[in-house]
């Protein structure tokens, strides 16, 4: 695997750009609340009382440090690479999308916003914006396409077990980008007194930045673990992108360093059906763009129409990508692949039955790429995979997936 | 004469006549392609002193319920930018004279390319831009697209906006500022907000560019009481729902309805030699 180093240091600019993209691209509305936000996190980032708190509950809410596990069976199947899985899985609520809502929901309190509004797809960032709501009695409303509700059932159910509302949106491929649309209408409409708690490295500056920061721990402990276990740094990263909040929570770390690192768009049905959410390797549909309030890769058609998408995995079916995945692409610091609907299922089953592990359809993309290029490695050459969620939402898809194709 | 000069000749004669000017917005390619240009022409009959619209646009994040339905009844049938365009273009073959300011969302622009978009928009007669999620900050490369094509770039102002930002906006904004009357996206509203009145006079104090309030307008009642404080008055969701059960004789009957409340608004002249000028 092959590598370009970059530094991390000077990343975003004051005005949310990486590079060409980024920045913030709402309506005026939305302008103060995204100041004040940015002032109150700055000042959040730098307060030791802020960060106590939330690097206490980490460690004794969530869970972490999150293990960092050798996948031997895996490892042995494929012949090449070692491979080890981040557990992201473990943390509590079953994804790592817990390590953000925590940061968040502490910053909206000493902002002194006592709402909280989500969007979300698979239903992993509803799930654990309903539960830092109920930890800090906060209100909570989430927003999920009703496609979404349908395939995630178990998850709506949680969620309102954990007290928050859930409203179906039912406009548009009624999916994660329609979510998104209508979480952005009730902030709007409540900016006042609501915090959008947004789930992944997107929208607007800060959010961005703020989000890379908050999921940034994935990174840190997995470098600390893997130089303990190994002795020295991975030959490669592997991460799905969605959004790509798992994604830069791992790369962060690991910028400075010879390492390579590969983002996992989702291929759906294949490119050649624009049945996907491949932003980055479609190039007929994938352009820069500006979507949910920042400039980035967004599927389109050549009217500037936003393109509706698929995957089997809710979470990474989304249109566009975050701002930073484009600027590490451009650079070529990440390299950005596809795995189809099929390959993901595969990987799914493999991790399941060769290592005892349930995961996420999503975490599934990133475990057949490293199938994929575990296999063309050395077996002194070591691949690190982040397993950024859990699976057991996922069983009525797989199960229908594999009726339907049988 | 530019887009921005036939945009302040509006103001100054409304303003001379003691009243606010009525801004109707309509969805281009709503409630169908074909009777896009026949509706617009009656509005302006009924007394429209200039119109907003409105490009339609797969994700609408600044409306309300109403404008999405348009805007999703636009695209089904099949609406592009450049049959927007074209619309535009029609209109003015018509004869129709009044300002036409365009709403679009900023990718639609971007796709097209922003220097082309303000190209073909001032080849096809129009005479603005109003572009919902792309505050000033962001919006140096349309505006120079926009001054190269004597276009006004309209930027809105909320009753968030801080004073920093009211400044920002008054400075930047050409043709008149757009005050969005309510924190929320588009919408019919039973009430006005009781703020709206402080806010208006927030931005008066700092800029004589007109402004024109938009966001809720619904009624006759509330757009006299708008059409006492502002220069300009946009009523959209509203007509829309009037076209949906009325057609074109009823959004005629509205748009009529609405001008004669501002006709007796009962205010004097504002001072006509004020500058109404963008910058």
């Amino acid at each position: 695997m092959n590598f370009r180093s970059l530094s991390r240091q000077t990343l975003p600019d004051e005005r949310g750009y990486f590079g060409p993209y980024g920045g913030a691209f709402v309506p005026e509305t939305l302008m103060p609340a995204l100041e004040e936000l940015e002032a109150a996190y700055q000042a959040a980032r730098a307060d030791p009382e802020f960060q106590a708190e939330f690097q206490a509950l980490l460690r004794t809410y969530v869970g972490r440090p999150t293990p960092l596990y050798f996948a031997r069976r895996l490892t042995e199947y494929c012949g090449g690479a070692r491979i080890y899985l981040k557990r992201e899985d473990l943390a509590h609520t079953g994804a790592h999308k817990i390590n953000n809502t925590l940061g968040q929901a502490l910053l909206a309190r000493r902002m002194g916003k006592r709402r909280l509004v989500a969007e979300t797809g698979a239903g992993q960032h509803g799930v654990a914006t309903a539960t830092v709501a109920a930890l800090l009695g906060m209100e909570c409303v989430v927003y999920m396409g009703t496609e979404d509700m349908r395939r995630q059932a178990p998850n709506v159910e949680r969620m309102r077990l954990l007290g928050a509302e859930v409203r179906g949106v039912d406009a548009g491929s009624c999916t994660l980008k329609d979510a998104i649309n209508e979480a952005i209408r009730d902030w709007v409409t409540h900016v006042r007194t609501t915090h959008y708690l947004l789930g992944s490295v997107l929208g607007p500056h800060p959010y961005p930045m703020m989000i890379r920061d908050f999921q940034s721990i994935i990174g840190e402990e997995a470098r600390a673990q893997i130089l303990e276990a190994e002795g020295r740094l991975p030959d490669g990263l592997i991460a799905c992108v969605g959004g790509g909040s798992n994604a830069m929570g791992l790369f962060y770390a690991f910028l400075d360093d010879p390492v390579a690192m590969v983002g996992v768009e989702a291929g759906g049905l294949g490119l050649e059906s624009g049945m996907h959410a491949a932003r980055f390797n479609d190039p007929r549909r994938g352009r820069v763009g500006v979507l949910h309030g920042t400039r980035t890769y967004v599927l389109q058609d050549e009217d500037g129409q936003i393109l509706t998408t698929h995957s089997i995995s809710a979470g990474l079916d989304y249109p566009a990508v975050g701002p930073e995945h484009s600027y590490l692409r451009q650079m070529g610091r990440v390299t950005y692949t596809v795995a189809r609907d099929e390959e993901a299922l595969a990987a799914f089953d493999l991790l399941c039955r060769l290592e005892g592990i349930i995961p996420a359809l999503e975490s599934a993309h990133a475990i057949a790429e490293a199938v994929r290029r575990a296999r063309e490695m050395n077996q002194d050459q070591i691949l690190l995979v982040n397993l950024s969620g859990r699976g057991d939402k996922d069983l009525e898809t797989v199960l229908r997936a594999k009726g339907g194709g049988r | 004469m530019t887009g921005v000069d036939r945009i302040a000749g509006v103001f100054a004669t409304t303003r001379g006549q003691g009243r606010a000017a009525l801004m109707p917005y309509l969805t281009l390619g709503y409630p169908s392609p074909e009777m896009t240009v026949p509706l617009i022409r009656a509005v302006i009959g009924a007394g429209a002193d200039m119109l907003e619209l409105g490009i339609p646009f797969s994700d609408p994040l600044a409306d309300g319920p109403t404008i999405q339905r348009a805007t999703h009844r636009a695209l089904q049938q099949g609406m592009t930018v450049a049959r927007c365009l074209e619309m535009v273009a029609a209109l003015r073959q018509e004869g129709v004279s009044v300002p036409l300011v365009l709403m679009s969302y900023y990718n639609p622009i971007l796709a097209y390319g922003e220097a082309a978009f303000c190209r073909a928009a001032q080849e096809v007669g129009a005479d603005g831009l109003i572009v919902p999620d792309l505050p000033p900050e962001e919006g140096a490369a349309l505006e120079s697209g926009c001054r190269s094509h004597g276009l006004a770039l309209v930027y809105l102002l909320a009753p968030t906006s801080t004073p920093k930002r009211i400044r920002l906006v008054a400075e930047r904004s050409a043709g008149f500022i757009y005050l969005v009357s309510v924190t929320g996206t588009t919408g019919a509203r039973e009430h006005l907000p009781p703020d709206l009145e402080a806010f208006i006079q927030r931005v008066r104090a700092v800029t004589e560019k007109p402004l024109a309030v938009g966001f809720g307008i619904a009624s006759r009642e509330q757009a006299r009481a708008v059409g006492a404080l502002a220069d300009g008055v946009i009523v959209g969701s509203a007509l829309i729902q009037v076209v949906e059960q009325g057609g074109i004789a009823g959004a005629s009957a509205f748009v009529a309805d609405l001008r004669s409340a501002l006709n007796c608004t009962g205010r004097g002249p504002r001072n006509p030699g004020m500058n109404t000028e963008g910058s």
